[in-house]
């Protein structure tokens, strides 16, 4: 526990990526297998199980230190985080003078005992006795100490570190490739000390699990100067759709389907599932799963989806209802070989055989568009509305399947953003490095009665010192409180930028908004001049919107 | 609901629009804007403005004042603990703890003792004299870390921490941000307190304030304005002591790959370093912790407590509900704006 508290400590600085590896890669080398596995984990940001909630951690040191609720709830306001507030106001047996870094002894059980013993005992007590135990581990640790326990205990660990660093780091300690390590820890990583030694085992001899996914290829953002070199000819287009990434295995007469978040989708999609189990043994696509009714000419809108997204083991009306088809744009395996290091042209022939052999109803494969030019290029994006689609994708016809995000082969192109002028009408203060400081904001569009109705949330978009100027802007202008939140007088315009707009019944406004994002802060604009609700529904774009 | 509250209309000080004001003195103490007379409890910049007509002030303040406030200011020195008439009132300057030549002013007249606490730390410090705790029958007091998330190590193992942290890295530059006037000269106190002797450099900011450090006496290690060294000397394994300011600026562009850090009470807290941008936080304050501020309304022995900047509110509360003290939050012109850098408030220098 106490390496792996250093090695918090370290990531929690803002150092350099350098740095953070070179902390993560001693950090490996160093601990025996069972820790870093653990490590590894709660790095991955794997440790989501809540032992024990933030507010029983509250309820417990409130009961021990008999300090009044309200003023830990003020301490909680300034630090924005239940497990560090705790680490501050508990006062242990030791003086914080001797609790100062320098103090040896304290803490010394390995994290795996923690994980394994220490912090599940804990949980699995109740009522006093649970209380009495919590305080006693309290008492021995390091201030630290206390905050990473609290935080692996509450489920809210977090240190700011990407996957990819963690990567590099495995990848310097055991002398594999990266690509291998991330292909590996597809499908879930189970924290014990024979999954690590597994994972940094060398070469590829171990047998894969049924299940495990490849890792995903990703496109970026269109950079246009990068496609002046080349000839339409030498990519492929397809529609951007506007689902969720997906990867549907069929391997040894079972069928998985995931999520680029590594979430095993088969309970929330048993359409798909039964799609999958048509496919020959062996097979492995990456595709889009959206909703789709059969006959219809385009896909419905994410809404759709996210109405089946919600659901484990949805009932016959919404399968109904809401169809999902799996639209297939890569394969990966095939015959149970691996084969990502084909050329992107070689891999859609392979799929394009496999559908015209097998068919299995609903696997859609994402036509490819034509292009003779480049002048072409937006004319068709605009297009991607119509089609149901959120933008084009450029992919290059020699492309392998890579690991994560390589900038040349794959480009996506998406639609210009909708825009609309909205009036900042509430804020509420932000949780970890944003506690204290409004930049949660709610604003609203006029309704055709002069009243502003909520109509979209946002939380980025803003820099670091307008976020400041806005804060005190905030605190100055509140015309009411409610709880956390705050109502402040309507003067501030901001124009939003979003996806896309859909009509929903759960919303005031009867709009739902999609990645709402603030584009920039309009000082030049009075609150009378920004936009409408109907100005919002011309976006729509539907038929008949201005009568409903 | 905030509670607030405003000094009582026949007390001996009032709140004026140009700060608190002792009618029977005729004088304000660190007035807010250019009066006749103006008591000043400390130097910086948000107690002592310009444009006032007399100032008193402890005499170690006196080198400090004169740069920031003009040569030719109209200043009279005064010593800890004595006392004199001005008006009607009689007036005493305690020792606050803060920095150089800080003080608290002790206003007594008809009867009744006024405690005015400026800004005050009772933890120990090389570079300035010890708090002395006062009676007082009224204390107005500073609230800036009024939570009980704030609680202060002693000043000497955070320098050892700094000390640490800048010797572990040989290879690199240590920059460490802190308020180029108390605590810059304290951090160099407390080094020399730990028996180094290694020359730390400075940024121009710092450097101004050493001279009248240097005449009060107090042992700091050696030192050299940054500046002075040629462009082409090597830094690694320098200490570099800059005003936050500096963070980020191109004065950063001549150090290259350097390790950074800011001491401040307010690194307490996790997100208030992140949201900054420093890779380390050393929580050293000159300014009372929560222990503190609690403590030294006790031990005052008023019966009533005004508290001003930061968080008022919640320790006047606590006085009322926990201490059983009377004590309430001063309504005026002392809550601090959050600065420009994202504090939750700026601790003052």
């Amino acid at each position: 526990m106490k390496a792996f508290c250093r090695l918090f400590e370290q990531l929690d600085g803002s150092g350099g990526s350098i740095a953070r590896v070179d902390a993560l890669a001693g950090y490996f080398a160093a601990v025996p297998p069972a820790d870093a596995a653990w490590a590894l984990h709660a790095l991955l940001g794997k440790q989501r199980k809540r032992l024990i909630t933030g507010r029983r951690l509250r309820e417990i040191c409130l009961e021990r230190t008999g300090m009044p609720a309200w003023l830990f709830d003020q301490c909680h306001a300034q630090v924005g985080d239940s497990a560090e507030t705790i680490a501050l106001l508990w006062r242990p047996a030791h003086p914080p003078e001797s609790a100062a870094a320098d103090r040896q002894g304290g803490e010394t059980r390995p994290l795996h005992v923690w994980m394994e013993e220490v912090l599940p005992r804990l949980a699995s007590l109740e009522g006093p006795a649970q209380a009495e135990a919590v305080g006693e581990l309290w008492n021995g640790l390091e201030p630290l100490e206390l905050l990473v326990g609290n935080k692996l205990l509450t489920g809210g660990f977090r240190v700011g570190v990407a996957q990819g660093l963690v990567l590099r780091a495995l990848a310097k300690v055991s002398g594999l490739e990266e690509s291998l390590l991330a292909h590996r820890l597809m499908g879930g990583f189970a924290p014990s000390a024979a999954a690590y030694r597994s994972l940094m085992a060398e070469g590829r001899g171990e047998e894969p699990a049924l299940s495990r996914p490849y890792p995903f290829f990703l496109a970026s953002p269109l950079d246009p100067a990068a496609l002046a070199e080349s000839a339409p000819g030498d990519w492929l287009l397809e529609w951007k759709w506007d689902g969720i990434r997906g990867q549907l295995i069929q391997r040894g007469g079972e069928s998985f389907l995931w999520s680029r978040g590594e979430e095993l989708l088969n309970p929330v999609f048993p359409d798909l599932v039964t799609l999958a189990d048509g496919l020959p043994d062996g097979t492995v696509l990456d595709g889009e799963v959206i909703v789709w009714p059969q006959d219809a000419p385009v896909p419905s809108p994410f809404a759709a989806l996210q109405r089946r997204l919600g659901r484990k083991a949805p009932g016959a009306a919404i399968l109904r209802e809401c169809p999902a088809a799996f639209v297939a744009y890569d394969l990966l395996e095939s015959e149970g070989e691996d084969r990502r290091s084909w050329p992107l042209a070689q891999r859609r022939q392979w799929l394009e055989d496999l559908r015209n052999r097998s068919a299995p109803a609903r696997l859609r494969l994402s036509p490819c568009l034509a292009l003779t030019s480049w002048q072409q290029l937006d004319v068709l994006r605009e297009q991607a509305r119509e089609a149901g689609a959120e933008g084009l994708m450029l992919k290059r016809l020699n492309s392998p399947y890579l690991v994560g995000r390589r900038r040349g082969h794959w480009w996506k192109h998406k639609l210009a953003p909708m825009e609309l002028d909205a009036v900042l009408l509430y804020a509420q203060a932000g949780s970890g490095r944003r506690a204290n400081l409004f930049t949660d904001y709610s604003f609203g569009l006029w309704d055709g009665e002069g009243r502003l109705v909520t109509f979209a949330k946002a939380y980025s978009g803003l820099d670091n010192a307008e976020i400041d100027e806005l804060d005190r802007w905030i605190r100055r202008h509140t015309t009411e409180r409610f709880g956390p939140v705050r109502a402040v007088e309507p003067l501030q315009v901001f124009t939003l930028a979003f996806e896309g707009l859909q009509r929903s019944k759960r919303h005031r406004s009867g709009l739902a908004v999609r990645f709402p994002r603030i584009l920039r802060w309009r000082r030049d604009r009075t609150p009378e001049s920004a936009d409408s609700l109907a100005s919002a529904l011309a976006l729509l774009g539907e038929p008949g919107a201005a009568q409903r | 609901m905030k509670r607030t509250s405003h000094l009582p209309p026949d007390g001996l000080i009032s709140l004026t629009p140009e700060g608190l004001h002792c009618a029977a003195a005729g004088v304000w103490i660190d007035p807010w804007r250019p009066v006749s007379r103006a008591l000043i409890t400390h130097a910086h910049a948000d107690h002592a403005r310009p444009g006032c007509g007399t100032y008193w002030a402890i005499g170690s303040a006196e080198g400090i004042l004169r740069r920031r406030l003009g040569t030719g200011i109209d200043l009279r020195p005064v010593s800890y603990g004595q006392e004199w008439r001005l008006g009607d009132a009689s007036v005493s300057f305690h020792s606050a703890g803060h920095v150089l030549g800080s003080a608290q002013i002790r206003l007594t007249a008809g009867g009744e003792r006024w405690l005015i606490s400026g800004d005050f730390k009772r933890d120990a410090d090389p570079s300035c004299t010890p708090f002395e705790p006062v009676g007082a029958d009224v204390l107005i007091s500073e609230a800036t870390f009024g939570l009980p998330i704030y609680r202060w190590a002693a000043g000497a193992s955070v320098a050892e921490q700094i000390r640490r942290w800048w010797k572990g890295a040989p290879e690199r530059t240590s920059i460490l941000f802190c308020y180029a006037f108390g605590k810059a000269q304290r951090v160099l106190a407390e080094l020399a307190a730990l028996g180094d002797t290694d020359e730390v450099l400075l940024h121009g900011a710092v450097q101004t304030l050493m001279e009248p450090y240097r005449q009060a006496g107090v042992a700091m290690v050696p030192t050299r304005p940054v500046s002075e060294l040629p462009r082409s000397a090597s830094l690694a394994g320098r200490l570099v002591i800059a005003p936050p300011s500096a963070h980020r600026s191109a004065w950063m562009k001549r150090f290259r790959g350097p390790q950074t850090a800011f001491a401040s009470g307010w690194m307490a807290v996790r997100g208030a370093r992140r949201r900054r941008g420093y890779e380390r936080g050393f929580v050293l304050s000159d300014h009372a912790d929560w222990d503190g501020l609690v403590r030294t309304a006790r031990e005052s022995g008023a019966h009533q407590i005004y508290l001003t900047h930061g968080q008022s509110d919640v320790l006047a509360r606590y006085l009322r509900e926990v201490e059983g003290l009377g004590a309430d939050p001063l309504e005026g012109g002392f809550e601090t704006e959050r600065s420009m850098e994202g504090e939750p408030g700026p601790e003052p220098e």
